[in-house]
């Protein structure tokens, strides 16, 4: 693994020490993501209107190392909620980050809250 | 407990732990795996993949893990270096001392290196691990960048080598192949067969060198050439032997086991060498004084030699060994099986040839007539499976064998279905599955579908050749069983697209979630269906991909081509191909202020490469007002109507084939299919615009055009066939009007019109009856549907560069107004390229 990607770890909920306050709801498509610019991190945000939940992951695809996974696609496979990456369609669960179709290493995954119409992420720095 | 020791992680060593770990008794055991190689055991059969993707893992035929899962203790990038039979031990290259009960040998062959003056010198591989192969991307790179044309050779033009240079092929160098006998293939083909296959291989770009004996590799310290005779030299800048494998048998001799002339070490049919606690099996096992260069045999030897362990002594290896092989080429079709070249005084054979179509066929049959004995495919393999399950099971043939081969004239396959084999017949050989083992599944209801049956019986996950067969024998079954085939298109929906395509029509749906809630079964949707649903409502509602975009493919929810690092490709539609100077200039200068890369594409038009998610609308908008607008390159719609130059200025044009593809690429513009659609218009039989490449294409003639439908460049190329003659620009619309309405409504999800045409039942004669004869009474509606897209058609880029709503999309930050700081791009010639993937 280089540099790039060893600045994205999981961050669990008891270790959050900012709420990092990103954007409006509004500024996320219903049922599909964007990109949140955090420090030197690139944050994929996704708002899974169906699930009436909101996850937030590394944008940077494993794969490839490219910044690309807030454009893709996100549904569930098998029940399990997950993001399509647009440039092989690998896909990670946005619960855990597992890759679901493949042996890639994990994503990271960051928690995401909703105070006032307001979307903030969950970092331990 | 017992030890056993395997040396060699390859893929029959693994497959021996495989296939141990399955066994009751192996709770009585313990193993331990010695890898030389960094990694554990991959799939080296398709070890060619790594050139696609560099994905090392993907290859794997087990992870770490799962050696540590089952109690197998793998040590990797160790080597044995010794046995000492009297005491039960091995050393390793580490100088570790291990004690064992039994002692496996699966230490595969290497490369055979002919003792060629030169070989050691840079840029010369050979071919068999993933080092090797990262070694030759990255020297084919570096030559790359030095020099625009480099060359390549492969030593060697057995299966191997053909594989090899078709890698080169992929890798940008220019390929050269050199034998040293006079045909390619020595071992399978026969002279006449290995001609066709060389002409076949020679129009997709190989450069064949027959009867060359290389006596010495040219360059000082890096190669430069080969030298054949005094006069005779080929400049090569790389080379890759394939000569031929050589056992890895130096434990072997060094411990005194009884080792063969020519290498290998010697099992009989138990797989035991000629110490009762070692065995040996795969590439490096000499039985019946052979080596098998295939995997099958060796994951055989691998069952019988865990057999043997347990103490189920009966179960030996057969004597007569399978050594049927298919080229795993893409593209090109080769196959032997049996005996491919027989003595006449066993029987006879049958021939068909036809070399401009680069044909060639054999089989051979028994005196009596009644038993295949084997053959050769060139060209078309497709009735491989078949052919060979008929020799392998001894099965009755035609009373006119010829018939086997021989295209037929009705259409009809000559023999019968997969249904007709005995229960017995191997169909996957890589796994030893049987059909009824693959039925059975299906019938106890273990399995309910392909992916089912090849995930319980493992077959098709050797080679992957059967899996036609396997597919077909599991739709077989399930419809024997009266279980209706599904034709889902994902976890999601049980319908098929067609019926997708009704419910969507009648209920007049326009949102992705109406259809999940109220047909789906359950969760929310995945990269299969949503796309698939995106693109049916705008087949049927003229939607543009601006509507909902969260469901659209990637490509279409930003309207252009994602691209290697994340940035995106711009093409503007350029009808016909026909451009004014001034039109090519404002391309030029847009180019120029977004610093793009630009080239000519295959389609007639121009792509500007490398345009951030940010630049696409500011760039659009300056398209936009310089009179262009999107070209959909990103969509599965029309891509272009390629033209020649047609009556209006060429000395032989019949027609005005400009004019004509013009108002067909802007009739059809924007409309969403199951496929991307294109077309082709020449002015005359000459076929400038390769119109029969295409899904439609026209040809003018004496008369009016000729109209041919379902062509296809791509992996699978495909001439269209003549549908109607002489036929005005009117009827051509309203059969082209029809025609792809037709397809929109019942292809396949990612089907495009030839493979939907070539499985129509009734062919094109059936279609023609529909369109032409409208047998089924819809061509009004289909015109009617097809004239209601026409008219909407809007520009969608036009349609999301006035909308402030729509372009918030195309930031990379939702919280900045920077750039992705991840991309880099580095000079190429005159131009750009975003770095390479390492
Ligand atoms: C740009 C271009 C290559 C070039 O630089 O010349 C190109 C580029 C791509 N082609 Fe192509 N094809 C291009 C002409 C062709 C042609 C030639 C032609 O159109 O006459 C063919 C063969 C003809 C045919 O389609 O039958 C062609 C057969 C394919 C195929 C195989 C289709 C098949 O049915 O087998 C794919 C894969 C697919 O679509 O699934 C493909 C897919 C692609 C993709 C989308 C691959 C990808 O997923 O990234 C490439 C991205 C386009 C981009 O980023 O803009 N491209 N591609 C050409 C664009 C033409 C245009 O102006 O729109
Ligand atoms: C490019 C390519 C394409 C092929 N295509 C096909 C095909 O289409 N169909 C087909 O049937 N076959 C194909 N083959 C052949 C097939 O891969 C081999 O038959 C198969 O891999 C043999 O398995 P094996 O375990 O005997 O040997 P290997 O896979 O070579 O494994 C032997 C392993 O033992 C290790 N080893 C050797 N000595 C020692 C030692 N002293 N200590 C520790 N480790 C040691 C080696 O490093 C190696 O990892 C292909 C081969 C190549 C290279
Ligand atoms: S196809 Fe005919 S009309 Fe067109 S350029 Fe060729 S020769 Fe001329
Ligand atoms: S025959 Fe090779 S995978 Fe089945």
């Amino acid at each position: 693994m280089n540099a790039i990607a060893e600045k994205y770890k999981t961050v669990k909920i008891d270790d959050v020490k900012v709420w990092f306050k990103a954007a409006h709801v509004n500024d996320f498509p219903e049922d599909g993501g964007a990109c949140v610019k955090y420090k030197d991190l690139q944050i994929a945000v996704f708002n899974f209107k169906r699930l009436n939940s909101w996850f937030a992951c590394q944008n940077l695809s494993p794969e490839k190392e490219e910044m690309v996974l807030s454009r893709g696609m996100i549904g569930d496979h098998k029940g399990i909620p997950m993001v399509a990456c647009p440039l092989h369609k690998k896909t990670f669960s946005l619960e855990t980050g597992e890759n679901l179709n493949g042996e890639l290493e994990p994503i990271a995954i960051y928690p995401v809250k909703i105070e006032e119409e307001n979307v903030y992420i969950g970092f331990s720095e | 407990m017992k030890h056993i020791i395997v040396v060699g992680n390859g893929m029959v060593g693994y497959k021996f732990c495989e296939k141990f770990v399955q066994k009751s008794e192996f709770k009585n055991f313990k193993i331990t795996v010695f890898g030389e190689e960094p990694r554990p055991a991959y799939d080296r059969v398709h070890l060619s993949e790594f050139f696609e993707n560099q994905d090392a893992k993907a290859l794997e035929m087990a992870p770490a893990e799962w050696y540590a899962d089952n109690n197998i203790d793998l040590i990797t990038g160790e080597r044995v270096s010794d046995i000492s039979r009297q005491d039960k031990t091995i050393k390793t290259a580490k100088d570790r001392e291990f004690s064992y009960d039994y002692l496996v040998l699966a230490t595969g062959s290497s490369p055979f290196v002919p003792p060629i003056k030169g070989v050691e010198k840079e840029g010369v591989f050979v071919y068999r691990t993933i080092e090797d192969l990262e070694g030759m991307l990255a020297y084919a790179a570096k030559l790359k960048a030095e020099k625009p044309n480099a060359k390549a050779a492969v030593l060697g033009g057995g299966l191997l080598g053909l594989e090899a240079g078709k890698a080169v092929m992929d890798m940008g160098l220019e390929p050269h192949i050199v034998e040293f006998a006079s045909k390619l293939m020595p071992r399978q083909l026969d002279l006449r067969s290995s001609q066709v296959l060389q002409l076949k291989l020679e129009s997709i770009g190989l450069n064949i060198h027959l009867s060359k004996a290389t006596n010495q590799i040219l360059g000082n310290g890096s190669v430069v050439g080969l030298e054949f005779g005094e006069d005779d030299v080929l400049d090569v800048d790389m080379l890759i032997i394939s000569a031929g494998i050589r056992p890895r048998d130096e434990l072997g001799k060094n411990s005194g086991l009884e080792v063969g002339v020519r290498g290998g070490i010697v099992v009989n049919d138990k797989m035991q060498t000629s110490d009762e606690h070692i065995y040996a099996i795969g590439e490096i096992a000499l039985y019946n004084q052979m080596i098998y260069g295939l995997v099958a045999p060796g994951y055989d030897m691998a069952g019988v030699a865990v057999e043997q362990i347990i103490g189920s002594t009966e179960v030996v290896m057969p004597a007569d060994i399978d050594m049927s092989t298919k080229l795993k080429l893409i593209g090109v079709d080769v196959a032997s099986f049996g005996e491919p070249f027989m003595p006449a005084s066993k029987g006879h054979s049958i021939i068909f040839e036809n070399k401009t179509q680069h044909l060639y066929k054999r089989i051979n049959v028994s005196h009596d007539g009644k038993k295949l004995l084997g053959g050769i495919l060139v060209g078309d393999a497709s009735t491989y499976n078949m052919l060979h399950q008929i020799y392998l099971n001894g099965m009755a043939i035609p009373e006119d064998p010829s018939q086997l081969i021989l295209p037929a004239s009705d259409g009809a396959s000559s023999f019968g279905d997969v249904t007709d084999l005995p229960d017995e017949a191997q169909v996957c050989s890589c796994e030893s599955v049987t059909k009824g083992q693959i039925c059975s599944a299906i019938e106890n209801g273990e399995a309910t579908d392909v992916a089912g049956v090849v995930s319980c019986t493992k077959a098709g996950t050797g080679c992957g050749g059967c899996k036609p067969m396997v597919a077909d024998l599991t739709n077989a079954t399930l419809k024997a069983l009266g279980i209706e085939v599904k034709e889902g298109v994902c976890e999601h929906f049980e319908l098929s697209r067609q019926d997708l395509y009704k419910i969507i029509q009648v209920k007049g749906y326009t949102k992705f979630n109406e259809v999940l809630d109220n047909h789906g079964t359950g969760g929310h949707g995945c990269e299969l269906c949503k796309p698939l649903i995106a693109s049916l409502m705008a087949s049927i509602n003229a939607d543009t991909a601006n509507k909902e975009y969260a469901i659209q493919d990637s490509n279409d929810r930003f309207l252009a081509n994602i691209q290697r690092n994340g940035t995106y490709s711009v093409v503007p539609r350029v009808p016909g191909g026909e451009i004014t100077p001034d039109k090519l200039i404002a391309l030029g200068e847009i180019a120029k202020k977004y610093d793009l890369y630009t080239k000519v594409t295959g389609g007639v038009r121009i792509d500007l490469f490398g345009a951030t998610l940010k630049q696409l609308p500011l760039i659009w908008k300056d398209l936009i007002s310089h009179g262009f607008e999107s070209g959909h390159a990103y969509g599965k719609s029309l891509r272009t109507v390629k033209t020649c130059v047609g009556s209006t200025w060429c000395r032989y044009g019949m027609a005005e084939s400009v004019s004509f593809g013009i108002e067909l690429e802007n009739r059809y513009r924007g409309i969403r299919a199951p496929h991307k659609i294109k077309g082709g218009v020449s002015g005359c039989i000459r076929e400038c615009a390769e119109a029969r490449g295409k899904d439609f294409g026209l040809i003018a003639v004496e008369g009016g055009w000729n109209l041919y439908l379902g062509g296809n460049g791509g992996a699978t190329p495909r001439h269209a066939e003549l549908f109607a003659e002489q036929i005005d620009n009117e009827t051509v619309i309203k059969y082209l009007d029809r025609y792809l309405m037709f397809y929109m409504r019942t292809a396949k999800p990612l089907q495009r019109t030839a493979a939907w045409q070539e499985r129509l039942e009734g062919g094109l004669d059936y279609l023609k009856e529909v369109i032409i004869d409208d047998k089924l009474g819809i061509v009004e509606d289909l015109e009617n549907e097809m004239q209601t897209l026409v008219n909407k058609f809007e520009c969608e880029w036009t349609q999301a560069v006035n909308n402030p709503e729509m372009m918030k999309r195309f930031n990379h930050f939702v919280n900045s107004e920077e750039e992705d700081d991840n991309l880099v791009f580095v000079p190429m010639r005159e131009q750009k390229m975003p770095e390479p993937w390492n």
